[in-house]
């Protein structure tokens, strides 16, 4: 089957994206119902003891106010551990809110208060008066790296650091040039557009359930499971996401605390977390890590060291790959790679747009970069010496590694051949001009994943799958792959996401959405039309009574045969034949166990930015930005391109602005608010290209694309860093530069 | 948020009297501070008097050639006046390089001067600070304090005041127009605001009852020599770290007359007209601006987290001085400093 109607690859808006901004979109905390009750989470304001008395009587009293629920007075739930798990849980404990008086870190939910209205439920939660016994907190990822460990249970093997290969410290002693350093990355928090948000309601004998999530089934199942309900009766939807990047991976407390209420009370239920209760959920652990590279005189790397320790809770291992790109970025034949955990009384981290590369990999870009100066060779060119054809973390080839490309084409189009070497010898007015450059790596895989497809009589197509399109463009790109195969213009294709009762898809994330669920609807697509055809052949005096699946596919309305349009039947004609008015096939797609023994994907990337720092007042500024990405198949230049455009404003973030302040004192985020927490405003992000390199791959998903969700920020934050040094001169190691770290360097 | 009052004051009499009546009251203008403050549960007034109905929403030029801003004026109307821009361009120029055009349409040229610091201990009522609660403690001192005052703060508070437009009020020298239960009276710019000592809670030396009129600029509008320059951690949409509010008159090579007022460093709008007065004959040199800078922060102090704001605002003021005497003033629509 051809690509006839020049559907998949080409650049459509989000077929959604009316609804988005008409308004008629409705988020989590959207959705109404008579009688809706409104929940306010009081949270604490120690980080680490426990309650020794909470008064709630004045907040009872406040008019409108319903119920007042704290750990003295919570419906009982589940006991196990093992039933509060969710699919993305890490290894350890699962936060239980209001389990017990037990503080376990700054802006812990403490209360809920449901009221008539929320205004009754935010001011009466005022009024709780909370006196904590207060233990000394231990916050500051720099002291308690000391009591760094190996974490006993891995989160997954990918997080396992490989075993040692070679002599890497002998290699080291060893070389001419070397370069070994410390990098030290603060926690960052997710701050997308939409809050965490929960409605529930009773429709049809059950709950229906509006969550913030990335997986309505992973929401399901972890309720159920919690509350002991029967998952018919349990229904999760999420239609719509205002952008998540991990943090709605996992379940937020509001889920749990919203579903307790209304079971308790026996009434619709809103709970809707504040700005400021995002700085206590999910966030990109601080990193303390150690780089150590060695090389030759011509730059080839003799040693590889990467170690880093990485804050997480006291109560759960919450683990990300850190270290393992390095061993597997550039050809090297000795490396050591260790990985380590810090307790802090925190909440748990979680994944956060490339969690682990992000991080991991702004230290090996940020070294890389200081080995070419070591070596004194063109950074570039130092990558391109150290060329990985296999990854030798694994001992598999790669099913594609455009990388090559990215570097080629991202370096002319950034103009980098008219880069000067040395540091401090680009100028403009007051300006440092300063050119960097770093690499991108990020794992390319499917998921197990479902979709159902429905061809109507009349050429309409229904997909439907329990995905979820956080702002990626997830409905767009089912729908493309559906019309392509069934040859009818997009807006025939109506895509029904977002539903727990729908095909079971895994949790969006890890970038594997798009090749996961789009190539479960192409199976799907391509078993309606088989189904089509043997409808077809069936029918007396067919044309097409010896065509296979091979020689047809859908035009206009009619299945014809490839080779001359000209035979065929029409869609109607066929289904009238079979007595149907509509043909529905499942589609599954499993990763290929086999064929993942010798072959492995990642997607690549190279990001070229160049920035201006005042000489005298450091304030830094990035300029332009390059990112030429390698990432398979592009479904969607538009989506895709948003995809990288959003992953590099992050990485600028990461790089310039984004930091958790903790009072190590108290253990609290002292900037919970976007005032104070600074992200990238309009004014500082210019011009960003996006450059997508031709990749073609037949093995990493069966329609060969690799999914772009994450790839756009790595390498981001190193470039940006890179380019500080070419500027100024000075190497500054711990992000985000601030005009103090860059004064003080 | 808790539950207040709401009135609706038609005049200016009523105002004063609503809050002469109720010390607990306060004046609600643009609300993009107050009702911030009573959001994070660090303003609970009892009642809120409400004086967008007030007749002070017009610039005025007066008899004697001075302008007088309405404390209901917005931001943006300031900034964008025609007479503001020709006559007191360093006034533009500081109240564009604040918060963001939503905020600027809104916030008040009175609610900007009575803005209350953003110190993170401020707005976060379980921690101690004896602005927001006398008394209590100062937990910025030895905390994250990383946005802290480095010049005129005290053992009880290092907050900041946080406004950009009231740098520039303070370097043009303005004057506010307060009415209050005794009547009308005028108030130097430098003698608005105050510094901590021993009453953080007090940001400013308005009686109880006393409302802001207007804020009246006159005399010397140092138009051909002016900086407005502001050093943040982000180019829009930011508090500024280090501000400077740079003018001067030069007559024969010669500084007739010098202002420089300094935000981001201070409990108030950092001015010292003893120390301007010194360099009043000295030529308008990069060394006379280091010279400057030297002595405006002789007195200096760091709490840790802030110690990078000295040599930052001697930088910051070398080159709005520069900028300045040059004549060519910080552009804020340009990102890179002229």
């Amino acid at each position: 089957m051809l690509n006839h109607s020049r559907i998949v690859g080409f650049p459509f808006s989000r077929i959604e994206g009316p609804l988005k901004v008409t308004g008629q979109a409705h988020y989590a905390a959207e959705h109404h119902a008579p009688g809706l009750l409104h929940g306010f989470v009081a949270v604490s304001t120690v980080a680490a003891g426990s309650i020794a008395e909470i008064d709630t009587a004045e907040a009872e009293r406040f008019p409108g106010v319903v119920k007042v629920y704290t750990h003295e007075n919570r419906p009982q739930t589940a006991e196990s551990d093992d039933k509060w798990k969710d699919t993305a849980a890490v290894p350890g404990h699962p936060f239980r809110p209001l389990e017990n008086g037990r503080i376990l870190y700054d802006g812990q939910p403490v209360a809920l208060v449901i009221a008539e209205g929320f205004e009754a439920a935010r001011d009466a939660a005022s009024l709780i008066r909370i006196r904590y016994i207060a233990d000394e907190p231990h916050t500051d990822i720099l002291r308690e790296r000391r009591q760094s460990y190996v974490p006993a249970e891995p989160r997954g093997e990918s997080m396992v650091p490989p075993p040692p290969r070679g002599e890497p410290e002998q290699a080291f002693a060893a070389a001419p040039c070397t370069v070994s350093a410390e990098y030290v990355l603060e926690g960052e928090h997710h701050n997308p557009m939409e809050l965490f948000g929960t409605t529930v309601l009773f429709e049809n004998g059950g709950l229906t359930i509006h969550d913030k999530t990335q997986g309505p089934q992973n929401t399901q199942a972890y309720v159920c499971n919690v509350f002991g309900l029967d998952p018919e009766k349990v229904k999760v939807r999420n239609d719509f996401v205002g952008g998540a990047f991990g943090a709605g991976l996992r379940p937020k407390h509001q889920l749990f605390l919203a579903v307790m209420a209304s079971l308790d009370l026996q009434r619709p239920v809103k709970v809707e977390l504040s700005r400021r209760e995002m700085f206590y959920l999910t966030w990109r652990p601080a990193t303390v890590q150690r780089v150590s590279l060695a090389a030759d005189r011509d730059g080839r790397l003799q040693s590889v060291m990467h170690h880093a320790v990485q804050a997480t809770s006291r109560y759960e291992d919450y683990q990300e790959n850190v270290v393992n790109w390095s061993g597997l970025a550039y050809r090297c034949d000795n490396v050591r790679l260790s990985y380590e955990l810090a307790k802090l009384d925190v909440s748990t981290p979680g994944d956060m747009r490339a969690p682990g590369a992000a991080t991991g990999v702004t230290a090996l870009e940020t070294a890389m970069d200081e080995l070419a100066y070591e070596v004194g060779i063109d950074p570039l060119e130092l990558r391109r010496r150290n060329f990985a054809d296999h990854d030798q973390n694994q001992g598999k080839q790669f099913t594609s590694k455009a990388l090559d490309a990215c570097y080629r084409e991202g370096a002319a189009r950034f103009g980098w051949d008219r880069r000067s070497f040395s540091p401090r010898s680009m100028r403009e007015g007051h300006d440092l001009v300063g050119w960097g450059m770093a690499g991108g790596v990020w794992e390319a895989s499917i998921a197990p994943a479902e979709a159902r497809v429905r061809l109507s009589v009349d050429g309409a197509v229904t997909v439907s799958a329990a995905a979820s399109d956080i702002g990626t463009g997830t409905y767009t790109i089912l729908g493309q792959i559906a019309a392509e195969t069934f040859g009818v213009p997009l807006g025939r294709v109506k895509v029904e996401i977002g539903d727990s009762t729908l095909p079971k898809t895994g949790v969006e994330g890890g970038s594997r959405t798009a090749a996961s669920s789009g190539s479960a609807v192409q199976v799907a697509s391509k078993a309606a039309v088989k189904t089509l055809l043997a409808h077809a052949k069936g029918m007396p005096n067919s044309p097409l009574a010896r065509a296979s699946e091979e020689d047809v596919s859908i035009s206009e309305g009619r299945l014809v045969l490839e080779r001359n349009h000209q035979i065929g039947l029409s869609i109607g004609d066929i289904m009238d034949a079979a007595g149907v008015s509509f043909i529905e096939e499942h589609g599954k797609i499993e990763p290929d166990e086999a064929q993942m023994k010798k072959f492995i994907s990642y997607t690549h990337s190279a990001v070229f930015v160049e920035v201006k720092v005042d000489e005298d007042l450091c304030i830094p500024r990035v300029t332009r930005v390059v990112s030429a990405i390698a990432g398979g198949r592009i479904l969607n230049p538009k989506t895709a391109r948003s995809q990288i455009l959003g992953g590099v404003v992050m990485g600028i973030g990461m790089a310039l602005h984004e930091e958790g302040m903790i009072d190590h004192r108290t253990g609290r985020i002292m900037n919970h608010n976007l005032a104070e927490y600074h992200m990238p405003a309009h004014a500082d992000i210019e011009d960003i290209e996006v450059v997508f390199v031709e990749e073609e791959d037949d093995k990493v998903s069966p329609i060969g694309a690799k999914g772009l969700g994450e790839i756009g920020i790595v390498g981001v934050a190193a470039a940006v860093s890179n380019a500080i040094f070419h500027a100024t001169g000075k190497r500054i190691r711990h992000l985000p530069i601030t005009v103090d770290r860059i004064l003080g360097a | 948020m808790r539950p207040f009052d709401y009135t609706r004051a038609e005049t200016v009499r009523e105002a004063v009297a609503a809050l002469v009546a109720n010390p607990e009251a306060q004046l609600l203008a643009g609300g993009t501070n107050l009702v911030d403050l009573m959001k994070y549960e660090v303003a609970h007034p009892a009642a809120i008097i409400d004086i967008n109905h007030l007749p002070l929403r017009q610039i005025e030029e007066l008899a004697d050639g001075s302008l007088r801003i309405g404390a209901l004026v917005s931001n943006a109307a300031v900034a964008y006046d025609s007479r503001v821009k020709e006559r007191y361009p360093l006034l533009a120029s500081a109240i564009l390089a604040g918060a963001s055009p939503q905020l600027r349409n809104a916030a008040t040229t009175g609610g900007n001067l009575l803005q209350r610091t953003r110190c993170y201990y401020f707005y976060d009522p379980s921690s101690p600070c004896n602005k927001r609660e006398p008394g209590s403690g100062c937990s910025a001192i030895g905390g994250v304090n990383r946005i802290h005052a480095i010049l005129g703060a005290s053992d009880k508070c290092i907050a900041v005041h946080p406004s950009d437009m009231c740098v520039a009020l303070a370097a043009l020298a303005a004057t506010v127009e307060v009415e209050g239960p005794e009547g009308r009276r005028y108030i130097p710019f430098a003698e608005f605001h105050r510094l901590p000592g021993d009453h953080p809670e007090r940001d400013n030396t308005l009686a109880p009852g006393e409302m802001v009129l207007a804020v009246r600029l006159e005399g010397n509008h140092f138009v051909p020599h002016h900086s407005y320059l502001k050093l943040r951690d982000r180019l829009s949409f930011a508090f500024a770290l280090v501000s400077v509010a740079a003018a001067m008159d030069i007559a024969d090579g010669e500084i007739v007359d010098l202002r420089v007022a300094l935000g981001g460093v201070a409990h108030m709008p950092w001015r010292d007209s003893l120390a301007e007065a010194e360099f009043a004959g000295a030529p308008p040199t990069e060394e006379t601006f280091r010279k400057v800078a030297v002595r405006l922060l002789a007195g200096a102090k760091g709490q840790g987290g802030n110690d990078f704001k000295i040599p930052l605002a001697h930088r910051a003021i070398v080159r709005a001085l520069s900028q300045a005497a040059a004549g060519t003033p910080q552009d804020q629509t340009v990102k890179a400093f002229q």
